[in-house]
C-alpha cells in the first residue's frame, strides 16, 4: 500500500474569484477518511511542492454521516466526506465542491436551496402549539413506522440534489429531497389535513413534473432514501388531487 | 400599544430551537444564530434514545421512580424541584414531539415502544429507530420553519455569537457576531438573550464523542462578562468510543450488555495481531476485578478500570491509549442483528469488520454535567419548578438565560442515559416560557440603550480579530491536540490533586501561547483558521475552569473521582450493621461539606470559586449508593 495519501483539491478564495487546483501529498495512515485526511492538511497546510498555502475550508459537524454538512465531489461523485475511507479510493483523490450550488469557499458551498425548497414544499406539521394537550400518541403500525422512517432521515446533504440533471441553481426544480419530504409529512396522521397545500405546492411549475425519472438521485443518497418511491406515490397523489380539484374537495 | 420585543436564541440544537418556539408562540420576534444551518446541530448524534416513564410495558415504572434514578444517578447534586418537574412533564414532551411529526418506534401493537437504558431498572426510554436526536431536532426545526414561513423567526445561520452587549445596569441586550462568510463583525440588539450552544467536549481534544460545534466558546465568552459556570468538574467519560484521528465515535453500552469482552494483552510488549494472541495471554481485567457484573459494570467503573489498567499498570494496547472491545467470540448471526448500528459505524469508520478483528476502543469525553449557572423558582405547593416564572434558567447576568447541555441544570454529578435529549428539550422550552414573562414585565425599550455601547464592543472584538491575525509561531490545531492531552491525561476519568496542579501550570503556559499563532492566511473569506482560534482560546479558559473546579472539590462524587478522598463502604457489611451504620454516618459528614454546587466566577487572577447550597427538599439524601 502507498505511504502517503495525495489528494487534488479544487479551490477558490472568494465566491467571485477564480477556481484553481491544488495537490496535497500526506502521509498515509489506516482508517484516514476524507475529513481526517483535511484535517492533517489544514494542521500542515503545505502543497506537494512544500508551498505554503491557506489551509483549505470545509464543512463538516458530526463527523458520523448524519448532519450533513461533509458533502463533496469525491472522485466525481457527490459523497460525505466523513464517511468516504480514504483506503477505499483511487488516488489521487479529487475533491471538489458540489456544483449545483454556489461556491463560498474552496470545498464550501451555500445550500440555502435546499431549505428555502423545504419551506416552498409546505414541509411541517402545522400544531396550534409547543405545549401539552394530555392526549396520547396515535397508534401506528410497526409497518407503517417502518415505511415513513425511512424518509425522516433525509439530513439535507445535497447529493441526490447535485446528482439529479434537472436540479440546477438556475432552474428552480424543487428536487428529490424535498418532494420526499411531501411524502413524508403527507402520510402524517395530522399531517395529512394539509397534504392539498403541499400536493399543489409541488403541482405547478418546477415541481414533480420537472422530475425526468432519471433515477440518479437515489443512486447517490448516502441514507439510501427511496427518493423516486416517494416521486411515485406523489404522482399519485397528485393526480387524484387533480380530480379533486376539478370536481371539489370532499374530505 | 407595548413595542415589538425581539429574543435573540443562540443556537439551533434541541434547546435553541425549544426556546425559540416558544418564544415565537408567546408572540414575540425571535432571531436565531447558529455556526451552520441549525438542522445540522449536534443533537443529531443522538442515537439511543429520551426518557419518559409512560409504563407501556408492565413495568409499573412511575414518574417518581424516574426522579428518584436522575437524583441518585446524579450523587444528589441537582437542584431538585426543576429535575421533579421535568420527569413529571417528560410524557407530555414526547406527546408534543409527536405531533410535531416525530414517530417514535412502534410496538406490535402500534404503542410507543420503550428499551432498557443504563443505571435504570425499568424500561423508560423512547427512540425512533437508531436516529433518536435526529428525530427530535428535525421535529423542532420544521416548526421553526413554518414559524419562520409566518414571519415570526428569523434565522441568521453561518454567525458566530462573540460577545453580550449589556446596558449601564448591567442588563443583556443584545449580542456581537461575526458573519463566518465574510468575516463581517456586527451587532444585533435584543430585549433578552438566550444561550443554548451545547456542550464542550472539544475542550478534551479529538478524544470526545462530541461534534464540532461543541466547543463551549459560546458559554465561556459569557463567563468572562460575568455569567457564572456552575460544577464544571463533572464531566461524563464514555467508557467504550472508537478510536479515530478525527474524533472517537461512542459504541453503544449494547456491545457489552449483548456479550462483548474488555480486554488487554498480559504482556505490555506484545506486537500480534489481537486474534493470534492466545486466550491464557489475555487480561480480562472487568471479569476479574468485578466477578459479579463483569462486562457490564456501570459506565463510570468501567472508564475507571480501563484508565486504570492503561495509564497505571501500562497494559495499553501497543503501549498506546486503547484496549480491545471483543465480540468475534459471539455468534455472527446473533450480533449481525443484535447490534447492527454498532457493526455498521465501526465497519463505515474504521474499515474492520468487529465480527472477526476485535475493536480498539478507550474512554472519552462526551457530556458536560455542568455549564452556565442559572437559576429557578420553586413552586411551594407542587415544589417543583413555578411555571412560567422569569427567573427559570435565567443565568447571573439579567436579562441572560441559558438551556441545552450548556447549563448546569438536571444532571447533579452524573447524567444518566437518555435524561439529556429530554433535559434539552424541557429546559428549551422553559426557557422560552421564562423569557416571555421576562419580557412581559420589561418597562424600558431598546430605544434607551446608548448606540455607542454596541458599536465598542464591535470595534473590541474586531480588535481581538486583528491582534490575532497579526501573527506568531504557534500552530493551533498543534495546540489543541496539546489541550486534549493535558486535560485527557491530566484532569480526566481519574485525578489527584498534584496533577490537578500540574495541569493548571501547563494550561496557563498554554493560555499565553494561544495569543501567538500563526494563521498565514491572507484571505478575508471564510477564516476557518481565524475562527478556530478564537475558539481555542475559549476552549484553554474552560479548561482552566474545569481543572480549578476539579481541584477545588475533595472527594469522589459522580464522575469526579479522586482516589485519595474516596469513601468505600465496609466489605461485608450491610445497612443495619454497625460498621456499616458507621460508613453512613462518614457519608453524611462528606455531603454536609461537599453536596454542594461548586460555582465558578470569572477574575483576571483566574477562575475564582465558591459553593452555594443544593435544593434538596424532594428526595434528601439519607442512603449511599451501593453497587454492590
Ligand atoms: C455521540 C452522542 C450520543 C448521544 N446520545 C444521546 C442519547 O441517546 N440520549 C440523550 O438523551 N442524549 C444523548 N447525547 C447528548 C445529547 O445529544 C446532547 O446533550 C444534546 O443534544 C445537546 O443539545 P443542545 O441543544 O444543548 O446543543 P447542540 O445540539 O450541540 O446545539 C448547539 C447549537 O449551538 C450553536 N452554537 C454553538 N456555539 C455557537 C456560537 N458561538 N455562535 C452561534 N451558535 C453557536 C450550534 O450552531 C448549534 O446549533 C449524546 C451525545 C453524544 C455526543
Ligand atoms: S429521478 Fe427525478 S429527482 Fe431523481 S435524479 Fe432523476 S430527475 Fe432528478
Ligand atoms: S435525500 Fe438523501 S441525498 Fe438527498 S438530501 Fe436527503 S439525505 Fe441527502
Ligand atoms: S460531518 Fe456530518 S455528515 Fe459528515
Amino acid at each position: 500500500m502507498a505511504n502517503t495519501i495525495e489528494l487534488d483539491i479544487r479551490r477558490q478564495d472568494t465566491p467571485y474569484s477564480p477556481p484553481y487546483w491544488q495537490r496535497f501529498s500526506i502521509p498515509h495512515r489506516r482508517g484516514h477518511n476524507i475529513v481526517s485526511a483535511l484535517m492533517v492538511i489544514r494542521e500542515h497546510p503545505f502543497t506537494q511542492e512544500g508551498k505554503r498555502v491557506d489551509p483549505v475550508a470545509w464543512e463538516f459537524n458530526c463527523m458520523e454521516e448524519v448532519c450533513g454538512a461533509c458533502s463533496m465531489m469525491i472522485n466525481g461523485r457527490p459523497r460525505q466526506a466523513c464517511s468516504t475511507l480514504v483506503d477505499s479510493l483511487e488516488q489521487p483523490i479529487r475533491l471538489e465542491p458540489l456544483s449545483k450550488f454556489p461556491v463560498v469557499r474552496d470545498l464550501m458551498v451555500d445550500r440555502s436551496k435546499i431549505f428555502n425548497d423545504l419551506k416552498r414544499v409546505r414541509a411541517w406539521i402545522e400544531i396550534d402549539g409547543a405545549w401539552d394537550i394530555h392526549q396520547g400518541a396515535p397508534r401506528i403500525s410497526p409497518v407503517a413506522w417502518k415505511e415513513n422512517y425511512l424518509y425522516s432521515r433525509c439530513m439535507s446533504c445535497g447529493c441526490c440534489l447535485e446528482a439529479c440533471p434537472e436540479y440546477a441553481t438556475e432552474k428552480d426544480f424543487v428536487g428529490p429531497a424535498a418532494l420526499a419530504a411531501v411524502r413524508l409529512m403527507n402520510s402524517h396522521p395530522t399531517g395529512r389535513y394539509h397534504r392539498r397545500q403541499r400536493l399543489h405546492a409541488i403541482m405547478g411549475d418546477d415541481g414533480l413534473s420537472n422530475c425526468g425519472n432519471a433515477q440518479n438521485c437515489v443512486r447517490v443518497c448516502p441514507k439510501q432514501i427511496p427518493l423516486t418511491t416517494a416521486i411515485g406515490e406523489l404522482g399519485r397523489q397528485t393526480s387524484l388531487q387533480l380530480l379533486r380539484d376539478l370536481f371539489g374537495e370532499s374530505e | 400599544m407595548k413595542p415589538q420585543r425581539k429574543v435573540i436564541v443562540v443556537g439551533g440544537g434541541l434547546g435553541g430551537l425549544w426556546s425559540a418556539l416558544r418564544v415565537a408562540e408567546a408572540g414575540f420576534q425571535v432571531e436565531i444564530f447558529s455556526l451552520f444551518e441549525v438542522k445540522r446541530s449536534h443533537s443529531v448524534c443522538a442515537q439511543g434514545g429520551i426518557n419518559a416513564s409512560i409504563d407501556t410495558k408492565g413495568e409499573r415504572d412511575s414518574v417518581w421512580q424516574h426522579i428518584v434514578d436522575t437524583l441518585k444517578g446524579g450523587a444528589y447534586l441537582a437542584n431538585q424541584p426543576p429535575v421533579k418537574t421535568m420527569c413529571e412533564q417528560a410524557p407530555g414532551i414526547i406527546r408534543t414531539f409527536e405531533r410535531m411529526g416525530v414517530t417514535f418506534s412502534r410496538t406490535a401493537e402500534g404503542l410507543l415502544d420503550l428499551r432498557l437504558f443504563g443505571g435504570v431498572k425499568n424500561r423508560r426510554t423512547l427512540f425512533a429507530g437508531a436516529s433518536t436526536g435526529q428525530q427530535l431536532l428535525y421535529g423542532v426545526d420544521q416548526e421553526i420553519r413554518r414559524q419562520e414561513a409566518l414571519g415570526r423567526v428569523r434565522k441568521f445561520e453561518w454567525w458566530e455569537f462573540l460577545s453580550l452587549v449589556k446596558d449601564g445596569q448591567g442588563i443583556c441586550k443584545g449580542i456581537v457576531a461575526m458573519n463566518l462568510r465574510t468575516m463581517d463583525v456586527k451587532h444585533f440588539r435584543a430585549d433578552a438573550v438566550i444561550l443554548a450552544s451545547g456542550g464542550m467536549g472539544h475542550v478534551f481534544g479529538h478524544r470526545s464523542t462530541n461534534s464540532t460545534n461543541s466547543t463551549g466558546a459560546a458559554a465561556c465568552r459569557a463567563y468572562q462578562q460575568g455569567a457564572r459556570f456552575a460544577n464544571c468538574e463533572f464531566f461524563q467519560f464514555h467508557p467504550t468510543a472508537m478510536l479515530g484521528d478525527d474524533k472517537t465515535r461512542l459504541m453503544s453500552e449494547a456491545a457489552r450488555g449483548e456479550g462483548g469482552r474488555i480486554w488487554v494483552p498480559k504482556d505490555p510488549a506484545e506486537r500480534r495481531k489481537p486474534t493470534r494472541i492466545p486466550e491464557q495471554e489475555r487480561y480480562y481485567f472487568l471479569e476479574e476485578w468485578y466477578p459479579s457484573y463483569g462486562n457490564t459494570v456501570p459506565r463510570d467503573l468501567a472508564s475507571r478500570a480501563i484508565w486504570k489498567v492503561v495509564h497505571e499498570m501500562g497494559l495499553g494496547v501497543g503501549g498506546e491509549h486503547k484496549v480491545y472491545l471483543d465480540i468475534t467470540h459471539l455468534n455472527p448471526g446473533f450480533i449481525e442483528q443484535r447490534l447492527h448500528a454498532i457493526l455498521d459505524i465501526y465497519r463505515k469508520f474504521h474499515g474492520t469488520d468487529p465480527v472477526h478483528e476485535p475493536m480498539e476502543i478507550y474512554p472519552s469525553a462526551h457530556y458536560a454535567m455542568g455549564g452556565l449557572w442559572v437559576d429557578f423558582e420553586k413552586d411551594e405547593n407542587s415544589g417543583g419548578l413555578k411555571a412560567g416564572s422569569p427567573r427559570n434558567h435565567a443565568s447571573s447576568i439579567p436579562g441572560l438565560y441559558a438551556c441545552g447541555e450548556c447549563d448546569y441544570g438536571y444532571h447533579g454529578a452524573n447524567r444518566l442515559g437518555a435524561n439529556s435529549l429530554l433535559s434539552a428539550s424541557f429546559s428549551g422550552r422553559v426557557a422560552g416560557e421564562a423569557v416571555a414573562s421576562y419580557l412581559e414585565g420589561l418597562e424600558a425599550g431598546l430605544e434607551a440603550v446608548p448606540e455607542h455601547l454596541y458599536t465598542d464592543e464591535v470595534s473590541r472584538q474586531q480588535r481581538l480579530n486583528q491582534d490575532l491575525l497579526r501573527g506568531g509561531a504557534e500552530n493551533p490545531y498543534t495546540l489543541h491536540h496539546e489541550l486534549g492531552e493535558i486535560m485527557s491525561s491530566q484532569v480526566g476519568v481519574v485525578r489527584d490533586n498534584a496533577t490537578l496542579k500540574q495541569a493548571i501550570d501547563s494550561l496557563q503556559g498554554l493560555a499565553q501561547r494561544c495569543r501567538a499563532v500563526d494563521l498565514e492566511s491572507n484571505n478575508s473569506w471564510s477564516n476557518q483558521g481565524l475562527v478556530y482560534a478564537r475558539q481555542l482560546q475559549e476552549m484553554v479558559r474552560l479548561g482552566l475552569v474545569i481543572a480549578s473546579s476539579a481541584l477545588a472539590r475533595d472527594e469522589c462524587r459522580g464522575a469526579h473521582y479522586k482516589p485519595a478522598f474516596e469513601l468505600t463502604p465496609p466489605t461485608d457489611a450491610y445497612p443495619g450493621d454497625p460498621a456499616y451504620e458507621v460508613y453512613r454516618e462518614k457519608w453524611k459528614q462528606q455531603n454536609q461539606q461537599w453536596l454542594k454546587t461548586t460555582i465558578t466566577e470569572h477574575s483576571t487572577a483566574g477562575p475564582r470559586i465558591s459553593f452555594e447550597q443544593v435544593d434538596l427538599s424532594v428526595l434528601p439524601p439519607e442512603e449511599p449508593r451501593d453497587y454492590r
